[in-house]
């Protein structure tokens, strides 16, 4: 077995996942990284995207997230999610659902504030990553 | 003198509150180990998350211009304390006590010559101080404890709330009160600091020598997101707490209820028992004295 990294993925309710795994990949802010064994003290913010669990090659598991912190440091790496969820506990028709109701609200908000707007624009943009998440092929 | 019957139906109405309040027992002390379970989950995220802060506290400390959430209003005028209740009674002195330390803090505030403003989270807190402290009560959330599971959500509409006073400049400081989860015979009620932010420095200081971190984006920016949300995270938890320590608090208190209340039957059947002899007794001294006057 290759060298590998502890992963530990938590939310504010639970503790989704804490193994041992080669490489992740995290939406960061500033686009996708990927974090292997060894790799540079790093903290930084996600969006709402997708963390992949590699090992080899091969996906093991893959979590959505609405956003959160990730920090990287010798222990391995902390991610300190909100609102995560494993992707294959998703329901499509649900999540379509979802999205049809943040953009309606969206669009229904008459003369918003700004941040009523931002609220809803974020509830859209979290509700997309999350369909993107299910349709994505499961690579 | 109370007649047989009335002493039967006594009797009766003890034995169905017993009935009630061992019934209450049990489920309390099913819902506290859920209630604790939930306490103990939500654990390791708060730890890591206060470890998080220590670090980008430590390496924005050095820049100079920290926000406003960390540093404070840089005066300590009016304070606001979040009063985190229950929303039912029947649980000993679990409401009564934090009412009580509540009620202590705000005299020692007002002596200092401070402004006080409250939120009270849980109906019974607010009953209870909205009699002496009606006007200083600026917000009111219940609904929370009566919940399977608390719900992060909750926890961030508060913090919602707090940070909207403290963004209009409405206060200063901002503790929370609560009774930390000893065991389920002991709740010690509890202040916390939420605002501003009490740097963890026991955290840093276990883990040793910090690395030097990348911040991605910058540690500004990172910090700005951070701290709203610990104050969630710190918000909830304190509910959380609270929560397992009401439902510690009422098993104990329907546990005793439950003992007295068979104390009590006992003393009752006794007392019954000698009643109904003792009328036995007269009516038949009254036959044979009856029976000799013939």
């Amino acid at each position: 077995m290759a060298e590998t990294l502890t992963l530990e993925l938590v939310d504010p309710e639970r503790v989704l996942a804490s193994e041992a795994v080669e490489m992740v990949v995290l939406p960061g802010v500033e686009g996708d990284f990927g974090v292997l064994p060894n790799h540079a003290p790093l903290v930084s913010l996600l969006r709402p995207g997708v963390i992949a669990l590699y090992e080899g090659a091969k996906v093991t598991r893959r979590f959505f997230v609405a956003g959160g912190f990730v920090e990287v440091s010798e222990q391995g790496c902390t991610v300190l999610a909100e609102g995560a969820e494993p992707v294959e506990e998703l329901d499509r028709a649900a999540v379509e659902q979802a999205l049809k109701d943040a953009e309606e609200d969206l669009a229904d908000a008459k003369e918003p504030s700004e941040e009523q707007r931002a609220r809803l624009e974020r509830a859209v943009a979290i509700a997309r990553a999350r369909l993107e998440a299910v349709t994505a092929p499961q690579a | 003198m109370p007649s047989l019957k009335d002493m039967r139906t006594r009797i009766n109405s003890v034995r169905a509150t017993r009935k009630i309040t061992s019934a209450m027992k049990l489920v309390a002390g099913s819902k506290l180990r859920r209630a604790q379970e939930h306490a103990e989950a939500a654990r390791p995220f708060a730890a890591k998350m206060a470890a998080m802060l220590a670090n980008l506290a430590a390496a924005v400390k050095d820049q100079g211009e920290a926000p406003p959430l960390l540093a404070g209003t840089g005066r300590d005028e009016v304070h606001l304390i979040v009063v985190a209740t229950a929303d039912r009674g029947l649980c000993g002195a679990f409401n009564s006590s934090i009412v009580r330390a509540t009620r202590r803090r705000i005299q020692e505030l007002k002596e200092q010559g401070k402004t006080v403003k409250l939120i009270c989270v849980g109906r019974k807190g607010r009953d209870m101080l909205r009699r002496e402290y009606g006007d200083l009560i600026v917000e009111f959330v219940d609904g929370i404890a009566g919940k399977r599971r608390i719900a992060f959500a909750d926890a961030e509409r508060i913090a919602q709330k707090v940070l909207e006073l403290y963004e209009a400049g409405g206060f200063d400081v901002a503790t929370m009160v609560f009774n930390r989860f000893k065991s389920a015979m002991s709740q010690i009620v509890t202040f916390k600091q939420l605002v501003p932010v009490e740097p963890p420095e026991a955290a840093a200081a276990g883990e040793g020598v910090q690395a030097i971190y990348e911040f991605e984006p910058d540690e500004e920016r990172i910090l700005a997101e951070l701290l709203p949300r610990n104050l969630a995270v710190q918000i909830y938890g304190a509910l959380l707490e609270n929560a397992a320590s009401e439902q510690g608090a009422r098993m104990v208190a329907m546990d005793n209820a439950t003992r007295n209340a068979g104390e009590m039957i006992d003393r009752l059947t006794l007392r019954y028992n000698r009643q109904r002899q003792a009328n036995i007794t007269k009516e038949l001294i009254e036959i044979v004295s009856g029976a000799e006057a013939v």
